[in-house]
């Protein structure tokens, strides 16, 4: 069984299987966020100090744990790289990165846009808000030290030795708001303890939340099948010759 | 050791390293990375007085005056142990209220006032519907009465 598994760390039999996934998971991410912001907007109560201006958490939660978790996953697929020498972990990684650029983005964005009329303040530098800031730069860097070098092997090596050191900033992140004095509340949903909102707004963001996981896989596994054929290219296959003329 | 193995217990190895680094910089940093301090700090003199800085807390109940002008308010900042007395003009945050949190920037008078130029709301992470906040309300206050009201049964018992 396991080494069928493998098999799919090959390219070219990864290629089709993405093809087939993509849909799915595109689907799935439209259908559920329709339902989690119909949620969020239309069924889940007000809240009672912040009025309605607390809704953009289910835009600003999701994001933020995806912008985290996105990390995770694209310092892990580079580290197998980096082990095993395998061309697929490399390029998975490289697909990931603009997704969770671009989550990283809207979780800092949408949290300005809360911040001014709860805190009164758009940005402080608070241990968290700095963290997260951080978060996006090492994306960035990610993304641009892999552009930067030519051979796409270099390029895997680098960009997972980057990727790796920079793990060390999602526990700050996450902790970040019991470490230290925050502006910047602590976590309302964690595994330790009982959630500290309504059900309904919970459903709501949780809803949102796997909107935004099907969303980065349909989106990372359409840009991962780009990557195959621009990488193996090179490579003189006739498989991917017939894919680019098709 | 295949390569294989090599590698992965260099990047284990790594990572571990890095962790520790990282805890040891961060350990040393810590009183770096506060945001504000509480009241009872700078009663400790744990802040920096003679400097702009940070002091958060709640706002105590029946503690915000608005002076004349409309605009110049004082209200107390308190954590429970140590109170510091605020004086602030300007435009509050909609979410700034007695006995919820805030942060404010200024510096300490001599007077032992402080003087705010900025003031921020901080909330908790709790969201809940307005019904379910005045029934949490109500619960407190009807638990606090009968408490009260069993104290002073049994004191009559006692006779103490």
């Amino acid at each position: 069984m396991f080494s069928n598994f493998f098999s799919f760390a090959s390219p070219q039999a990864f290629y089709p299987v993405a093809g087939r996934m993509i849909p799915w998971f595109g689907w799935s991410a439209a259908l559920l966020a329709l339902a989690g912001l119909y949620i969020g907007f239309f069924v889940a109560p007000t809240d009672a100090t912040q009025g309605e201006s607390y809704r953009i958490i289910f835009i600003h939660v999701p994001a933020a744990w995806m912008s985290m978790f996105i990390y995770l996953v694209m310092a892990l697929w580079a580290g197998l790289g980096l082990v095993l020498n395998t061309r697929l972990s490399g390029m998975m990684a490289s697909a990931l990165a603009p997704t969770g650029a671009m989550f990283t983005f809207v979780a800092l964005w949408s949290g300005a846009l809360w911040g001014k009329p709860t805190w009164g303040t758009y940005w402080v530098w608070d241990a968290r808000l700095t963290s997260e800031l951080i978060l996006l730069f090492l994306y960035l860097g990610y993304m641009a030290l892999k552009e930067a070098i030519e051979d796409p092997q270099r390029a895997d090596r680098a960009g997972a030795i980057l990727a790796l050191v920079g793990v060390v900033n999602i526990p700050i992140i996450y902790f970040s708001v019991q470490w230290w004095n925050t502006l910047h509340q602590g976590a309302s949903v964690s595994l330790t303890k009982a959630p500290s909102m309504a059900m309904t707004m919970l459903a709501g963001m949780l809803v949102m939340a796997l909107a935004a996981w099907m969303y980065a896989i349909a989106v990372s596994l359409a840009r991962v099948r780009a990557i195959i054929l621009e990488r193996e290219r090179g490579r003189d296959m006739a498989w991917v010759r017939s894919m680019v003329n098709a | 050791m295949k390569p294989r193995q090599r590698r992965l217990a260099a990047v284990l190895g790594g990572l571990a390293l890095l962790g520790l680094a990282a805890a040891l910089v961060l350990n040393a940093f810590q009183s770096n990375l506060v945001f504000f301090f509480s009241p009872t700090q700078v009663a400790a003199k744990q802040a920096p007085l003679d400097k702009t800085f940070r002091l958060g807390g709640m706002v105590r109940d029946g503690s915000l005056k608005r002076r004349a002008d409309g605009l110049t308010v004082d209200f107390v900042v308190t954590d429970a142990a140590k109170d510091i007395p605020v004086t602030y003009t300007g435009i509050l945050p909609d979410l700034f209220k007695e006995g919820k949190g805030v942060v404010t920037q200024g510096r300490l008078g001599p007077d032992g006032v402080f003087r705010a130029t900025e003031v921020l709301a901080k909330h908790d992470e709790n969201y809940m519907p307005p019904e379910a906040a005045d029934a949490l309300k109500q619960a407190h206050n009807e638990g606090a009465a009968k408490l009260r009201a069993e104290r002073a049964s049994k004191s009559l018992v006692t006779g103490k």
